[in-house]
């Protein structure tokens, strides 16, 4: 508007503009408030270093080594690295591993959650699911891969992975998922509880008030209240997912190739994931192509990113969470 | 005008049985009569605008009503009439029980886990607590201090009283009238037609509120409870709302909770005053703000007044 008009130079010019008024300095502060805000900074400055590092190693080792090819083919055994071709099985098994985890994860992070918080009674038995939760939420993604193939080679799991006579081997997507699950509960469980807990009790009161059982609220307008909250979590539980390795080693198989085995197809098959990929052609692994694991890395390292930064998407969709919202309006 | 009310007095008069059977199932519900809107009359002259209603019909009948928390009583002993055609304001100093008692007309104070009461309330005869709570609140709705609208669109909060009281759950087409009317009933369908799909929350405090009361008589209840419903507003709002309750007392028994005693004197056609717990005194409005009965009351008034 402004620009469209001819400048007047005869007018007095606009009051000098300012965004906020004195204010004490550092040096007013005390010794003690200085050496903290000094320490919070480095720290802060240092971490972000650190990532920053971490990003742009990648961005120049993997992405100098990463071909278009490489997305799309399948990896072959071979003792050079020309040979052997790319990482599509484990991009896929990447994401059926993600897929399989949420779809267990979700629904019990979620139903978890709300009957703590909207139902909770008796009280003990409250306080145990959220302590147990606590306690997968601690518990070494190795420790729950071992557990998980104890478990699933038990016959009466042998459905679930290939199988012989004598027993079953454990190792499937859907033996590798169902444990990936507990890597995502906690985060589901976590962001959706805390979605509850803002949620403010008039809001519940209104739908009594109207004449709505709990359950239909709950349905209704509680859910409703926190998707944001469990999308959330959702994101965050993928991420621990698709980036975890210890499963994928102990109960997948790390094949180098999707393998259909077993009565349920290529669920009950063994794979890989972009992490085992990556171990396995470390110079630590056996197949030693060390440009193949920067490149899967990168990828890796990208899906991450791209997730995080959808977390902050999530959060922020159609306008700030209710519950700040809420206290804007009022 | 005449139409409408008649319609629905016809509807709740006591030898229908459509009440006694709870709400009807949408698509009986009498859409024609329902569409006969009201064009609201502007009349914003008068300071007081309440009555003597001639035709007031007791609807709702506390019968030594006591109401405890734990073993300390919020509400003894209170005896009191709620007609159809009139607005009875509660007043009374904060902390004197007036939120208990309006929640316990439908039965809300049932939520507080450690919350008990002793007494009765009939509706139209009937006591609450034989009805199931989930009717009992349809036909005894109530608007809260706090405007508190749904993190949802305007459409679906006025709305979602009416969904899922069928079995089938109604679609948008069969609600629209419904939701329509009970805006314009509410005197935000101006306001708001515009779009019907904007989020509730971003509505101004006192649209707020009047959504709140578009949702809350959207389902055609018999009882209107509203809890200081002003008390978050600013002057305008207050007055707009005020307006709407005084139409709206046409179709319903209305309670109205407020720590303002000239809006209680505005609005109400008779007011109770509590205090401590007990139920001082009760009577026209005009009669308890001239000529108060009870010392207590005398001086209440007397020390917001003066
Ligand atoms: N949930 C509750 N638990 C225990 N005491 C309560 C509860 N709610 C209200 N009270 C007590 O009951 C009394 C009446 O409160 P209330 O009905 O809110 O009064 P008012 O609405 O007139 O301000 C107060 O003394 C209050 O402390
Ligand atoms: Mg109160």
């Amino acid at each position: 508007m402004a620009s469209a008009q001819p400048v007047d130079s005869t007018r007095p010019a606009p009051p000098r503009r300012r965004r906020h008024g004195r204010r004490s300095s550092l040096r007013s502060w005390r010794l003690r408030d200085q050496i903290t805000f000094v320490l919070a900074w480095t720290v802060g400055l240092g971490l972000c270093a650190v990532a920053i590092s971490v990003v742009v190693f990648f961005a120049v080792e993997g992405i100098q080594y990463l071909r278009p090819s490489l997305l799309v083919t399948h990896p072959s055994a071979s003792v050079s690295q020309s040979g052997s071709g790319g990482f599509l099985d484990a991009i896929e098994g990447t994401v059926l591993l993600g897929a399989i985890g949420l779809l267990i994860a979700v629904p019990i992070g979620v139903v978890t959650a709300v009957w703590v918080i909207e139902y909770g009674r008796p009280r003990w038995l409250g306080r145990i699911v959220e302590s147990t939760v606590e306690i997968i939420a601690g518990t070494p993604d190795i420790v729950i891969a071992i557990f998980g193939l104890a478990l699933f080679q038990l016959g009466a799991f042998s459905f679930l992975s290939f199988s012989e006579p004598g027993g079953a081997f454990g190792r499937s997507f859907l033996t590798a998922g169902a444990m990936m699950s507990f890597l995502a509960i906690p985060p589901v469980y976590t962001a959706t509880r805390n979605g509850l807990i803002a949620t403010p009790r008039q809001m519940r009161e209104a739908s009594f008030a109207l004449g709505k059982t709990r359950i239909a609220t709950i349905r209704r307008v509680v859910l409703p209240a926190v998707r944001r909250d469990i999308a959330t979590g959702s994101t965050l539980g993928l991420a621990r997912i698709i980036g975890d390795t210890a499963i994928v080693i102990l109960l997948l198989g790390a094949t180098l190739r999707l393998q259909s085995d077993g009565a349920l197809g290529f669920l009950s098959g063994t794979g890989s994931s972009l992490t085992s990929y990556i171990y396995n052609n470390s110079p630590a692994g056996d197949g030693n192509a060390p440009d193949k694991a920067y490149a899967a890395a990168a990828v890796l390292l990208l899906l991450v990113l791209v997730l995080n930064w959808g977390v902050g998407r999530i959060g922020r969709i159609g306008g700030p969470p209710i519950h700040a919202e809420r206290r804007l309006g009022a | 005008m005449n139409g409408r009310a008649g319609a629905v007095r016809n509807r709740l008069a006591p030898e229908s049985p459509a009440w006694q059977n709870g709400p009807l199932p949408i698509e009986k519900l009498d859409l024609e009569a329902q569409l006969m809107a009201i064009a609201p009359e502007q009349t914003n002259t008068r300071p007081r605008r309440a009555r003597a209603a001639v035709t007031a019909v007791e609807r709702l009948r506390l019968e030594d009503v006591s109401v405890f928390y734990g073993n300390t009583p919020a509400v003894k002993n209170v005896s009191l009439s709620i007609r159809q055609g009139e607005v009875l304001a509660l007043i009374g100093p904060s902390g004197c029980g007036k939120t208990t008692l309006l929640r316990t007309l439908n039965r809300l104070t049932e939520l507080t886990p450690n919350a008990s009461h002793s007494g009765r309330v009939l509706l139209d005869g009937e006591d609450t607590d034989d009805i199931v709570d989930t009717e009992l609140r349809r036909r005894v709705s109530m608007v809260f201090q706090q405007p508190n609208p749904f993190p949802m669109s305007i459409f679906d909060n006025v709305g979602f009283a009416l969904r899922e009281q069928s079995r089938k759950r109604p679609r948008r087409r069969e609600l629209e009238p419904l939701v329509d009317h009970a805006l314009q009933r509410a005197g935000l369908h101006d306001e708001v037609r515009a779009d019907l799909n904007r989020s509730a929350l971003r509505l101004s405090g006192g649209q707020q509120q009047r959504l709140c009361i578009a949702r809350a008589i959207a389902q055609e209840p018999e009882i209107l409870l509203m809890d200081e419903p002003c008390s978050a507003l600013d002057p305008r709002s207050t007055a707009v709302i005020e307006d709407l309750i005084l139409q709206l007392r046409e179709d319903l028994a209305i309670v109205v909770v407020t720590h303002n005693l000239q809006q209680a004197h505005r609005i109400a056609d008779r007011v109770a005053f509590m205090y401590l717990g007990d139920l001082v005194e009760a009577g026209e409005t005009e009669q308890v703000f001239s000529d108060p009965r009870e010392e207590q009351t005398r001086e209440y008034i007397a020390g917001v007044f003066g």
